[in-house]
């Protein structure tokens, strides 16, 4: 990297420097407006051809003190010259509205040596002494660690155009942003009068105004002079984020109904819902609690539209009751389950892939369904679509997975074309043939037409009971044994239409890495790193949790070792009791795949409430490799 | 001919249902239990009305009285325990051609479901919603219900039911946007049928509570109002209950009550487990209020292309 190392080069308009890629992040208190930039300086990079992903900086509280350590809001924008999947590493330009968040951002390991911290210079004149001290301080100790500070006169130059510059600081680090990486400074403009729309031409001329202010100001201090070339595009591009994504999935998916009661981080999906599912001729119900959410759903379906419930742990575990009555009574519904960190309240803003037991396991008694996995923001759009489908198919609940990274993740990806076949087809009201029963299993695939209120011919009573294929109560030994190898072969049958995962990198090898879920860009840039430095490893990434993809045994034979990579509570090493095949708690992810595989997987995961670094994962294929050629020493006679 | 007129034809309707098209087997409730008679009630109406049973959807929690729906020749869920009213709300969300009919228990709607009767209540979906109240806990065998009048002695209490007992019909009288709220006793038939068919006809949430005989464990609860009339009060109003005279004439204690008044219906229902006379009739009514299923069913009917445009447009917002 070539920055400008002082002062001298301020006002010198030079070539500017490419690079392949740059993380920026914009940190401030919270209310202060850093992530409206910083989604907006996201669209502009997307808008100029660049790879994007954004992900949200959030304090836990809503509004935390001011000048907090643990309070640090923001975002974070890493973007490039090829498709961006995942948070990345270090930063490599901070803009800070004051010292203090920056601590809490260093304790996450966000930042490195030589990371670029541009730091509003008012708290150095602020009244407090306190205030003025501890700035300073900060200071040293941030060059101290390395990294390199620099302060500028942020609010001090708003409040030349503005009478409150806290509210306007953003719109002036957007086009400050927007100068250092060489964009076009229309884009931005253009953003703010979106951004703005609501809120009248003086508004959007004021913070436009401001944007030129800091795009000026940049011109004039270039002390960042950098620019990321566009990659090539060969579609249109939508930008979203996982829970837009979702959204809009349900809209393309043909889904009328979703019942939701608010929860972090899902409730965003029924904020874009409540905007504009009307428009596609969709309901929005928000129900008075979960367990009311799902019944109002599964009452939806039952009447044959299939609807979709969305919640986040906690609430999952309220409608536990429901989904195993949708398995027991096999009504097609889509839950959704953007996962945050537990158990109980847990970490409500963070990320975590706990609760992949939960809901394989979640409901008392025997009560098999089927569980995707989205690892990307498009696939949060097109996994509705196919969960819609095989909740019909299969006649029963279909669950999906994402996390709080996918849901605050922003990435431009390609804009899905609708179609026809993926909107769900009108109600059957053609009469129901009366030989055929309500349940009428077939024996090898448990599958069954079904009935549906309307349709004369087909009235039967939907019960939670055990029951037999005609519907009726039974509680004999027979009927109860054959209603859950049905509903159980139907997972069997979904298996045999499934293609076992790809292997990224070498078909086989010393370690294979296994993921599941949002962590999927982070470990495959992680394998790729690793595999540039010589390591044989590879890594395959699972969709479908429940049934399991099948070929994971052959795939997993192929490689001296496996390990299990997630965001889920593990015994680690340093920790790990003295017979780890006895006392070890593995991840729960890990505890699967060694059922399904009988393969002597390991874990590696850690629950920090944040998303998977490649540069964590990274460190943690060289452990591996170096304790295992320890270990290997070890053995030689 | 026969004094027809000229241009008479025979014109049947295409189907024509009897009391047979709604009976679903043999109902397995205790002998003398009062299940089986709003059973009854609910079939003839059916059928009085010709309802086509393919359109009708009994829904229900768990309990004994939540059998119900097995006895139905209809579509039918028998869901979760506390839960029948968001399944049923989320049925008739986008099918307001079914006719929903939901029967829940004292512990179903006023204990495990009270959470969802509030809210239920406030939707006002038109569906009828039957509370068929024992004081008790039928199904799990004698347990103290939210109904048990203080002192009852069940399993859980078996010195005595500690606390007064919830009255069902105060508490919905204080939900917001309650339109249609009435009582009836199982033992008289006549009365349940015009009760329930009032219900049926109300355009909202109808909340019908059953005082209902359980003789195996709350045996003589009902006895003192079985046995002398005069202790209930016949609520008569053209906007509510009309009764044939000849039913009416055995209840020496009439009323005029006029049920969209809120504040007499209000003392009446607290009269109901206190001092005065216990009301059978419509207690209130409203049809004006709003019902959720004017909002619940906007956009139904759109078709494929219509909805693939306009999903084309969501798109074009987050384009760049
Ligand atoms: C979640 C749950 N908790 C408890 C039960 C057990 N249970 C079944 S019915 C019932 C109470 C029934 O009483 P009520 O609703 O008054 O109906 P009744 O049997 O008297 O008609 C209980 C506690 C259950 N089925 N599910």
């Amino acid at each position: 990297m070539s920055y400008a190392t002082d002062g001298s080069t301020a006002g010198t308009v030079g070539p500017r420097t490419q690079v392949r890629e740059q993380i920026v992040e914009i940190v401030s208190d919270s209310g202060e407006g850093a992530q409206k930039a910083g989604q907006a300086f996201g669209a502009v990079c997307a808008k100029s051809g660049c790879g994007v992903w954004t992900v949200e900086i959030i304090p836990a509280e809503i509004k935390p003190p001011a000048r907090s350590r643990a309070g640090a809001s923001g975002i974070r924008i890493r973007f490039g010259s090829k498709v961006i999947t995942n948070m990345g590493n270090e930063a490599d330009v901070v803009i800070a509205f004051n010292e203090q968040v920056l601590y809490g951002r260093i304790q996450q390991g966000a930042y490195r040596k030589g990371t670029r911290i541009f730091l509003d210079s008012k708290w150095r004149k602020d009244d407090s002494p306190q205030i003025r001290e501890a700035f300073e301080t900060a200071i040293a100790e941030f060059r101290e660690k390395g990294f390199i500070v620099q302060e500028f006169p942020l609010e001090e130059e708003c409040a030349k155009l503005i009478a409150n510059p806290r509210v306007g600081k953003n719109m002036f680090v957007l086009g400050l942003l927007t100068e250092m990486f060489g964009m076009n400074v229309e884009l931005s403009l253009a953003e703010a009068a979106f951004l703005f729309r609501r809120k009248g031409e003086e508004v959007i001329s004021r913070n436009q105004d401001l944007i030129r202010a800091g795009y000026a100001y940049g011109q004039e201090n270039a002390e960042v002079a950098l620019e990321v070339p566009p990659r090539e595009l060969l579609t249109s591009q939508i930008v979203v984020n996982g829970n837009q994504a979702l959204a809009l999935g349900i809209m393309a998916a043909g889904i009328e109904v979703v019942a939701m009661y608010p929860i972090t981080p899902a409730t965003s999906v029924s904020h874009h819902l409540g905007d504009s599912f009307f428009r596609v001729g969709g309901l929005l119900h928000q129900a008075e609690d979960e367990i009311a959410a799902i019944g109002f759903a599964v009452g939806a379906s039952y009447a044959g539209k299939t609807a979709c419930t969305i919640t986040s742990g906690p609430g999952l575990a309220l409608k536990t009751e429901f989904i195993g009555l949708a398995v027991m009574g096999e009504v097609p519904l889509v839950i959704i389950d953007v996962q945050r960190g537990g158990p109980s309240t847990g970490l409500p803003t963070k990320v975590e892939q706990g609760d992949l037991m939960a809901s394989l396991y979640g409901a008392p008694g025997d009560a098999p369904k089927i569980i995707m996995a989205a690892a990307t923001i498009e696939e949060c759009f097109h996994m509705v679509i196919t969960a819609r489908k095989l909740a019909e198919a299969f006649r029963g609940p279909v669950l999906i997975l994402t996390d709080a990274n996918l849901a605050t993740g922003v990435q431009p990806i390609p804009r899905p074309e609708p179609r026809e076949e993926w909107i769900a087809p009108p109600i059957d009201s053609s009469p129901w043939d009366p030989n055929v029963t309500a349940y009428d299993w077939d024996p090898e695939t448990g599958l069954s037409p079904r009935p549906v209120p309307g349709q004369p011919g087909g009235e039967y009573v939907l019960t939670g009971l055990a029951h037999t294929g005609d519907a009726h109560v039974a509680y004999d030994p027979d009927s109860n044994q054959k209603g859950m190898e049905m509903r159980s072969r139907k997972l069997r049958a979904l298996r045999k239409t499934l293609r076992p995962p790809k292997v990224h990198g070498e078909e086989s090898g010393e370690l294979l890495v296994v993921g599941w879920g949002s962590t999927l860009g982070a470990i495959e840039e992680a394998v790729e790193a690793a595999r540039a430095e010589g390591l044989s490893v590879s890594s395959v990434h699972l969709r479908f949790v429940s049934p399991m993809e099948p070929g994971l045994k052959e795939i997993f034979e192929r490689f001296d070792r496996v390990l299990a990579i997630g965001i889920q509570y593990t015994d680690l090493d340093e920790y790990a009791p003295a017979d780890p095949t006895t006392d070890r708690r593995r991840s729960q992810f890990a505890s699967l795949l060694r059922d399904e595989t009988l393969v002597d997987v390991d874990s590696w995961s850690q629950v920090h409430g944040q998303p998977l670094s490649p540069g964590i994962i990274l460190d943690v294929i060289r452990k591996n490799f170096s304790q295992h050629s320890a270990a290997a020493g070890r053995t030689q006679p | 001919m026969f004094g027809l007129e000229e241009d008479w034809e025979l014109d049947p309707p295409a189907r024509y249902f009897t009391l047979e098209d709604y009976e679903g087997g043999v109902a397995r409730w205790c002998p003398g239990c009062g299940d089986f008679g709003v059973l009854t009630a609910v079939q003839k109406i059916c059928r009085d009305e010709q309802l086509p049973p393919e359109k009708v959807v009994a829904v229900s929690g768990i309990g004994c009285s939540s059998r119900f729906p097995h006895y139905m020749k209809t579509y039918g869920f028998h869901g979760l325990h506390g839960r029948p009213l968001p399944v049923a709300c989320g049925i008739k969300s986008r099918r307001p051609d079914l006719q929903v009919w939901v029967a829940t228990g004292d512990g179903d709607c006023c204990s495990i479901g009270a959470g969802h009767w509030i809210h239920a209540i406030r939707y006002n979906m038109d569906i009828t919603v039957m509370l068929f109240d024992n004081n008790v806990y039928g199904l799990t065998k004698n347990q103290t219900s939210p109904t048990s009048p203080q002192g009852l002695k069940t399993n859980t209490h078996p010195r005595g039911a500690w606390l007064p007992p919830l009255n069902p019909l105060q508490a919905v009288l204080g939900f917001t946007n309650c339109s249609f709220v009435a009582q009836a006793v199982d033992w008289n038939p006549p009365l349940l049928h015009a009760v329930l068919e009032a219900a049926y006809h109300h355009k909202g949430t109808s909340f019908v509570r059953i005082l209902q005989r359980c003789p195996t464990y709350t045996d003589q609860v009902f006895h003192h109002l079985q046995h002398d009339p005069a202790q209930l009060l016949l609520l008569q109003h053209e906007d509510g209950l009309v009764m044939d005279e000849k039913i009416a004439r055995i209840f020496p204690n009439k009323s005029g009550h006029d049920p969209s008044n809120m504040k007499e219906a209000r003392a009446i229902a607290d009269a109901d487990g206190g001092e005065g006379a216990i009301p059978v009739g419509v207690v209130y009514r409203d049809p004006t209020r709003p019902i959720y299923d004017e909002f619940t069913t906007v956009g139904m009917g759109m078709t494929a292309d219509q909805k693939i445009e306009a999903l084309g447009q969501e798109l074009d917002r987050f384009a760049i």
